[in-house]
């Protein structure tokens, strides 16, 4: 895939992870201001709030879209810093597919762990 | 005694002779320095003086020509562009410029910038050929449109962005401010068609998308470009283009011809109002 590509999804990925991650400090932060998106009487990282967000469809496909993005964005921003250390064509060429590699295996754990979480919004979760 | 208006300089150049050196060194050269003397006035003084196999490009002494690129006190500056009075310094530290090999001296090897810079297709592409070989009338543009590029069209070449970019600095095969920022001055140049051609080679590894916006290269420029700036509104374009939202803009075509008759006859000059003593 040529780079300008690879840098447009870049800068898309770098936008979900604003929205996601003003989200998360929002949940996880400002819930004693904002009072929302937590559960009644429970601190947001206590386990009764982590299985009710589990178990709601909006948070697990927030939770694997965030995953994907800051995968993408991180995985694109280590490709850039490799890349500056002047390897060879064979070595840039084993890079991206070394971290496409690890790039789509965390995915896939991600994912998995987040559809398997306990009574999660999905078929297969609990 | 001594005359009050000159004041000893320092001139620490660093030096290599491909044929003697195997590694750069520096040399000490004290030199008289007058006011308005700038730093190619004092390689000259020095080349007069003491170090008369002292290497370096000059032409125009004004700023114009691009070829006296030089690293001056830590920084990528024209020698005739720059007063030693301005340096605040009684030493004066001249190297040649960084990120490029050395030829001799102070003479960079600018082989590979323009190299580049040819591949990116600095010049006017359109299918109009006949009309460029042989010009009838002038190409329209606006005042506007000729804004959109007109800053970047000062650009002498001298190399001062690509010595001051810590992109090229690491990543040989990065572009550089200089090439990139000449192909944005024709991709905004309503009179060119050739972003297409253009984008084959900067939608690659070599184009804009490698650079940091570390902005030296605009701090650096002696003319004022900023090529910073044309390297992201150039990412800007290219990334439109690829969500097919760049709007298309149809190529410039030739002015109509002026309005109103012209004179058949060149009037007769007016008679003389001074005569001969």
């Amino acid at each position: 895939m040529r780079d300008r590509t690879l840098w447009t999804w870049h800068v898309g990925a770098g936008m979900v992870i604003l929205v996601l991650l003003g989200l998360h400090m929002a949940i996880m932060h400002l819930d004693a201001t904002l009072g929302i998106f937590g559960t009644e009487g429970a601190e947001p990282v206590e386990w009764e709030s982590v299985v009710a967000r589990a178990q709601s469809l909006f948070f697990t496909v927030t939770y694997v879209l965030l995953l994907g993005a800051a995968l993408y964005h991180g995985i694109y921003g280590l490709r850039n810093i490799l890349f500056e250390l002047n390897p060879g064509a064979g070595l840039r060429k084993a890079i991206n597919v070394g971290l496409a590699l690890v790039g789509v295996a965390l995915f896939a754990f991600g994912t998995w762990a987040a559809l398997a979480a306990p009574g999660a919004a999905t078929m297969g979760g609990g | 005694m001594a005359d009050p208006t000159t004041r000893a300089v320092t001139f620490h150049l660093r030096r290599f002779e491909p044929d003697k050196d195997r590694e750069p060194r520096w040399e000490n050269h004290q030199i008289e320095v007058l006011p308005g003397m700038t730093v190619l006035d004092g390689l000259w003084k020095v080349k007069e003086q003491s170090a008369p196999s002292l290497a370096w490009r000059s032409s125009c002494r004004m700023g114009i020509c691009g070829s006296c690129g030089m690293l001056i006190n830590g920084r990528p500056r024209l020698a005739c562009n720059t007063q030693i009075a301005e340096l605040n310094s009684d030493v004066v530290a001249v190297a040649p410029l960084p990120n490029f090999d050395i030829i001799k001296d102070l003479v960079p090897d600018l082989h590979s910038m323009f190299a580049t810079h040819r591949e990116l297709m600095p010049y006017l592409i359109r299918d109009d050929t006949a009309e460029q070989d042989d010009p009838t009338r002038e190409y329209r543009q606006t005042p506007h449109e000729l804004e959109q590029y007109l800053q970047f069209s000062y650009c002498i070449k001298c190399g001062c962005c690509m010595a001051a970019c810590p992109t090229v600095a690491t990543d040989p095969q990065y572009a550089g401010p200089m090439p990139l920022g000449q192909a944005h001055r024709y991709n905004t140049d309503t009179r060119d068609a050739g972003f297409t051609a253009r984008r084959e080679v900067l939608s690659g590894g070599s184009g804009p998308w490698r650079c940091h916006f570390a902005g030296e290269c605009s701090q650096v420029c002696p003319k004022g470009v900023d090529p910073a700036k044309a390297i992201q509104l150039m990412k800007r374009e290219l990334v439109r283009d690829l969500l097919r939202m760049r709007r298309h803009q149809p190529c410039a075509g030739v002015a109509e011809a002026p309005h109103g008759a012209r004179h058949e006859e060149i009037p007769a000059a007016p008679p003389r109002t001074v005569t001969e003593a």
